[in-house]
């Protein structure tokens, strides 16, 4: 028998997959058993009702993908009346990720969806901030503290707060989190890309730039991942190109509590519980009784400390 | 991922049952110079289809071609019966040439099937779809449905010339009344279809309309479908990623009750009222 249980926190998870915001609906219940995973996470909702982006929302580039949806939600009054209640019919906490486009509208729906119901708060930091430049929250140490501390004031539920890795900053931005009272970091988002084709000439998203997601994003958020487990107290939860079960032990040895699995379940759809599964043959198959064998145990020991935090190749 | 054969036995509202499950090639060959026709051996529970629903498939990564993201597909054919499934394609990118390269016995992963399909209300006695190039394909199995429920079908067949016309003996062979059109001809232009299609009002012989893709189809069956107050459906087409309905990606836009609203061409589609459906 082996434990694949984990801590975050004051929660506890039956075992450390779970969706990635964004690629997770009630719509997957068809193919797979919800019961399964560590916890459900929903796609970000925002308090009003607003469309997305113009389409092609999505194109592939070589073993990844890129996306720029734009957030499109049927508001907060829609998900507290249908969402909410169709996720009580399993045993398994709920996650509900939210963001909104300055501090005042943040804190409101951070306040708002604070509901029986839900057990945790995802906070997408890393959407832009219309008030100040239109940079995400999440790029500078400054804009995390002040949308993190107002976040905080709006809810007792724990908040994972959501990093980009769009930032040269990331040790100072997860610490800033941290400071301002964020329970866990899921690091991360995805990384700002861009493709043409080059017979039009335009670009393949209708948005012209979006997330990449996908395998190739894995060694920069595994990176970023293993940066803030250092810096931090609080758990990361590793999100980024996730698609084996290899890719999660990575993750766990570099310092993540937990993952997120996001792209690899467009792929197949199967993908997690299959990684569930999977995880325990490793573990068995390694004599691993316990997840905290494996969480933090990269052997780092010879490395400086301005080695491990720089962010610029040598 | 090597899973073989996955089902979790949830049901979902709009999709019923879904499977993620290998199957096999049993032969993938040229139909004319442009077409391919790919047939699975496949289990027989994702063969319980309608018409007018797809496939999501895991195109094989070849040395040339490394497709990432799953390729959505119109069923061209559901042969319970049999245990096949067909897929009629056009290789246009890298997903298709690498669907090209399947032999027989490979294996192949598929999601499905997938979407909302083609309905026939009790009152339709004459179905009449009209369809060019590989739309012939998703408009296939709608004959084949429409000759197990004893309905009268007239499909009308265009394309650039009579030798890469598709499906004629298919559709022939399902009991339908083919007319083809081609531009070669000179008889697959609007003003030529639209009459042949009055001729058919006339007689009466008309209590619906099905198409798939054009744009130019789309406009004229909606002024004939306005004109006459004759129902209609459409297959749309976008680009996706999940094909679920998780990601968002593959929404359009349509005319309801005097609003614009978006919907997921994979979940509350591929199949849409033809008249709240938007010229792109």
């Amino acid at each position: 028998m082996v434990d694949l249980t984990t801590r975050l926190g004051a929660m506890t998870l039956k075992n450390p997959i779970m969706p990635a915001s964004g690629t997770f609906s009630e719509d997957l219940a068809g193919v797979i058993d919800f019961n399964t995973l560590g916890a459900h996470v929903t796609k970000t909702i925002t308090y009003e009702k607003r469309g997305g982006n113009p389409t092609p929302r999505v194109c592939e580039v070589r073993g990844s993908m890129l996306n720029s949806i734009g957030i499109p939600s049927k508001g907060i009054d829609h998900f507290i009346q249908h969402v909410i209640p169709y996720y009580r019919q399993y045993d398994v906490p709920l996650v509900v990720s939210i963001s909104a486009h300055n501090a005042d509208d943040f804190a409101r729906i951070c306040q708002a969806i604070s509901v029986p119901g839900v057990d945790a708060i995802e906070v997408n930091i890393s959407c832009p901030n219309i008030e100040d430049d239109g940079k995400a929250f999440a790029m500078r140490p400054s804009t995390t503290q002040q949308v993190m501390t107002r976040l905080r004031g709006a809810s007792d539920l724990p908040l994972w707060a959501k990093l980009s890795p769009n930032t040269g900053e990331t040790i100072e931005v997860a610490l800033a989190a941290q400071e301002a009272g964020a329970d866990a970091l899921v690091v991360s988002n995805t990384l700002l890309s861009m493709a043409i084709d080059i017979q039009s000439r335009k670009p393949k998203l209708g948005n012209l730039m979006g997330g990449l997601s996908g395998p190739s994003l894995k060694p920069i958020a595994l990176r970023m991942a293993y940066q803030c487990s250092k810096a931090v107290d609080i758990p990361v939860i590793g999100c980024g190109g996730i698609s084996t079960v290899e890719d999660v032990v990575e993750y766990l040895i570099a310092g993540a509590s937990a993952v997120q699995i996001g792209t690899a379940t467009f792929i197949n759809p199967t993908a997690m519980p299959n990684i569930i599964s999977g995880l325990e043959d490793y573990m068995i198959r390694h004599g691993i009784a316990d997840l905290t064998e494996l969480i933090g145990s990269v052997r780092d020991d010879d490395a400086a400390d301005s080695v491990v935090f720089m962010e610029t190749a040598p | 991922m090597a899973n073989s054969d996955t089902y979790a036995g949830v049901s979902s509202p709009a999709n019923g049952k879904v499977f993620e499950v290998e199957t096999r090639v049993k032969s993938n060959t040229e139909v004319n110079g442009e077409y391919r026709l790919l047939i699975l051996d496949a289990p027989q529970r994702v063969l319980d289809c309608q018409p007018g629903q797809f496939f999501h498939l895991l195109c094989p990564s070849t040395l040339e071609n490394a497709p990432y993201l799953r390729r959505p597909m119109s069923i061209y054919g559901y042969y319970p019966e049999k245990g096949e499934l067909h897929f009629l394609y056009k290789v246009t990118g890298e997903g298709t040439r690498a669907l090209a390269e399947l032999l027989p016995g490979d294996a192949l992963n598929v999601l499905g099937p997938l979407g909302k399909g083609f309905s026939i209300a009790k009152d339709w006695r004459h179905l009449l779809l009209v369809a060019r190039g590989v739309g012939l394909a998703t408009l296939a199995p709608l004959a084949q449905e429409a000759r197990r429920r004893g309905r009268k079908l007239t499909a009308i067949c265009s394309a650039r010339s009579p030798e890469v016309l598709m499906s004629v003996d298919l559709f022939r062979g399902m009991g339908a009344e083919v007319i083809t059109v081609t531009d070669a001809e000179g008889s697959s232009g609007m003003e030529n279809i639209e009459a042949i299609i009055q001729g058919r009002i006339d007689v009466g012989e008309v209590d619906a309309l099905y198409t798939c893709g054009s744009n130019r189809m789309l406009r004229l069956l909606q002024k004939i479908g306005a004109e006459h107050g004759i129902p209609g459906e459409i297959a749309l087409e976008q680009q996706m990623a999940c094909g679920l309905g998780m990601c968002q990606c593959c929404v359009r836009s349509f005319r309801r009750n005097d609003q614009i609203v978006h919907e997921r061409v994979c979940r509350e589609g591929p199949v849409f009222d033809m008249q709240e459906a938007m010229a792109w």
